[in-house]
């Protein structure tokens, strides 16, 4: 499994595209094609190599936990608290992981999305004004989620259409959206005056946060369209090698055009997550979700190129960053050393990966013909 | 294919109409009609200053921040400046950053107004601004970000990020007494570490803890917004299960901290703000928080900037003061706002 190539290329597998089919990408029927590995289980399902990197984001999360206990005992050694805790930690991680899996869509299909933190402020503004507002938590909802899915579809436009480079166009998304955010909220912290999304952050449902199970519902439902959808295999063939995929009749640049509005409709979804745990909007908010967002991507084993990639280590890898935050707020420790280590564990977790995957397995195998 | 191809005519139709629907809705759901923060000015009239002197240009700039106390302070100046009938204002946009606003105000130069009013980006950038203006005979009002050289300005007015320590610090140790808690747990959730002001607050904040005895058992850093505060400080809550004290450094950060406090359901505590908004006023008055005082740092010292500049323009001094030029520095005192006075503060709330 190791020593071949760890990309799927669709025209292998995938039955013939139907041309018509093609046109309705976005409502492809689920389970039209299984991954590679059929259907043995929804770990290794996630793509071959997947299942061991996960393994590996999992330890660190142990290792994590490990720290916290032996650094603060007196805590940890209340069961009680360390549940409320880890609760805590998946709601600090809800609204990041809600950008993450759309992130992990575009990167997968090869592109990027620097944009995302800034739909996720002009979502939040725009469904917050006085205006959105009277029109109550429908109105308020349907807003965040239509802005965020139409600046996708521009940033899908000019990238599929106009031939943008996905770095430069959503570089310019970043600044504009951002600069209409402030336009609209006139520089204000707009305060969210409803109390049913403001209650979206305070409920509990036995004894589970809401927003966790909105990340929940979220990375599931991703995990399906990746994985057990047509337009999840061609996400990855889009992303492995586009010219290939395009000559296997995958409408690319369509195709291209759904995955940044897939982004775009995550982050109208983690606008409102947002506004409701602030029980506010404004300009400035999400700032550097996208690297939050990227940087969870690829310590959770997705190339950066493109063509492979998991939701679940995504979801991992947002999860770490969120326990190291609370950790170090346990421990009284500086933002700085935090964001600090926050920077050597994705150099790690990338290096772990490439040496336990690539070198050291070759190394091994190497080791093993030249001594039998 | 006609069937097909009107199927598809059809569905185009609808997508589009939705489309065009959606777009003429969300496009009425960018108004934004709240009632205008009420500017805090001094109205001119009652004093010997207020009478109308020469007719003075004031120039004036400021970065335009994501940030309500930014936004109050250019609004403040427009305000004041309108109050009077001898001031010309002119505003330049000071862009993004300090080499933009050195740009823009270059152009300012150029129509050679009698004072410059200006907030800049960062105080050591625009020095060299500050020494050009001076030398080319305009005198400079710098506004809150001093300038290292003192002949880079006529005038300084700013706020007392220290002294917001030492207030919020006292309140806290006199509550604390009164309570007779001993061993107290005190937090604090800053804003921006990286910004000299965030150091200044926590500088004071802990030599006057210092005094009583006192020391911050947990310190977390937010980034002047809500959602930044929210998470920062269910984080902290998290750290610590009991608490006495805490002081959040910025009121707009702190909508966030109180959703967190009210999401945690905590309330063993009291919360002392900072800066003086509207909304942390509002809460303080109506006592339903945890927020029970805040200390000031008002940009209502934007207003007081273009009344003295005015008067440095027309060559007058302060009525009240004996000297018959306007002083040098001006340090605005930081003022703790608890139950008892926010009435009389809501006026200069932002």
């Amino acid at each position: 499994m190791t020593d071949s190539p760890p990309t799927t290329k669709l025209p292998a597998q995938s039955p013939p595209v139907d041309p018509a089919e093609t046109e309705a990408a976005g409502h492809a029927a689920p389970a039209a094609v299984a991954g590679p590995t059929g259907g043995l289980s929804w770990w290794h399902g996630d793509g071959g190599e997947g299942a061991k990197r996960n393994l590996a984001l999992i330890g660190v999360l142990l290792a994590l936990f490990v720290i916290g206990a032996a650094t603060r005992w007196d805590l940890y050694s209340n069961p009680d608290w360390v549940w409320a805790n880890m609760l805590s930690i998946l709601k600090l991680a809800s609204v990041v992981g809600v950008v993450t899996v759309g992130m992990t869509f575009v990167i997968i299909g090869g592109g990027i999305d620097l944009s995302v933190g800034a739909i996720v402020a002009l979502a939040g503004v725009w469904c917050t004004t006085v205006a959105t507002q009277s029109f109550g938590a429908g109105g308020m909802i349907f807003t965040a989620i239509i802005v965020g899915v139409a600046v996708g579809l521009v940033n899908g436009t000019l990238i599929a259409y106009g031939r943008l480079v996905p770095f430069i166009a959503t570089l310019a998304m970043l600044v504009a959206a951002r600069g209409l955010a402030a336009e609209i909220s006139q520089k204000q912290t707009q305060i969210s005056q409803n109390s049913t999304i403001n209650g979206i952050a305070s409920t509990d449902l036995l004894g589970i946060p809401l927003l966790v199970y909105i990340l929940a519902a979220v990375v599931a439902a991703g995990w399906v369209l990746l994985n057990r959808t047509t337009f999840g295999r061609r996400t990855v063939a889009v992303g492995g090698n586009p010219e290939a995929a395009r000559l296997a009749g995958i409408n690319v640049r369509l195709h291209t055009l759904l995955l940044y509005a897939l982004s775009g409709l995550c982050c109208g979804i983690a606008a409102i997550m947002l506004t409701a745990q602030a029980t506010s909007a404004q300009a400035a908010m999400a700032n550097l979700y996208e690297l939050d967002a990227i940087a969870a991507v690829i310590i959770g084993g997705t190339l950066l190129s493109g063509g492979r990639g998991t939701i679940i280590g995504s979801l991992l890898g947002v999860i770490i960053f969120a326990t190291i935050t609370n950790l170090f707020a346990i421990n009284g420790l500086s933002t700085e050393a935090q964001n600090m280590v926050k920077g050597g564990i994705i150099v790690a977790a990338v290096l772990i990966q490439q040496v336990q995957f690539g070198t050291l397995s070759q190394f091994f195998r190497r080791n093993r013909l030249t001594t039998s | 294919m006609t069937q097909h191809s009107r199927d598809m005519s059809r569905r185009r139709l609808l997508f589009g109409g939705a489309a065009v629907g959606a777009g003429v809705l969300l496009a009425g759901c960018t108004s934004n009609e709240q009632a205008p923060t009420e500017a805090q000015t001094k109205a001119a009239d009652g004093n010997a200053n207020a009478e109308p002197g020469k007719q003075v240009t004031i120039g004036f700039s400021a970065p335009a921040a994501d940030h309500g106390w930014i936004a109050a302070i250019t609004n403040n100046a427009k305000a004041q400046a309108a109050a009077y009938s001898d001031v010309e204002f002119k505003i330049v946009e000071a862009g993004a950053d300090a080499a933009a606003q050195r740009a823009a105000l270059a152009t300012l130069i150029s129509q050679t107004p009698d004072v410059i009013v200006l907030l800049p980006h960062d105080g050591k950038e625009l020095n060299s601004f500050g020494l050009e203006a001076m030398a080319a005979g305009i005198p400079v009002v710098n506004l809150d970000r001093a300038f290292p050289d003192a002949k880079a300005y006529r005038l300084q007015i700013k706020g007392d990020n220290y002294g917001m320590g030492v207030s919020a610090a006292t309140f806290i140790a006199e509550q604390l007494k009164a309570k007779g808690v001993s061993n107290p747990v005190i937090a604090e959730i800053a804003g921006m570490d990286e910004l000299e002001l965030t150091q200044e607050r926590t500088q004071g904040f802990n030599d006057t803890l210092a005094q009583h005895g006192l020391k911050v058992k947990n310190r977390r850093a937010a980034r002047f917004t809500a959602d930044s505060g929210q998470q920062e400080a269910s984080q902290l809550l998290q750290a610590e299960p009991k608490i006495d004290a805490i002081w959040n450094h910025d009121d707009d950060q702190g909508i966030g901290v109180l959703a967190a406090i009210s999401q945690a359901s905590r309330n063993e505590f009291f919360m002392v703000g900072g800066a003086g908004s509207k909304k942390a006023m509002e809460d303080i008055l109506a006592d339903n928080t945890v927020l029970k005082a805040t200390v000031t740092y008002s940009p209502s010292m934007a207003s007081s900037a273009i009344s003295l500049a005015r008067l440095i323009g027309q060559g007058r001094g302060m009525s009240d003061l004996v000297e018959l030029q306007v002083p040098k520095e001006i340090v605005l005192a930081s003022e703790t706002i608890t139950k008892e006075n926010a009435s009389d503060y809501l006026k200069l709330g932002f």
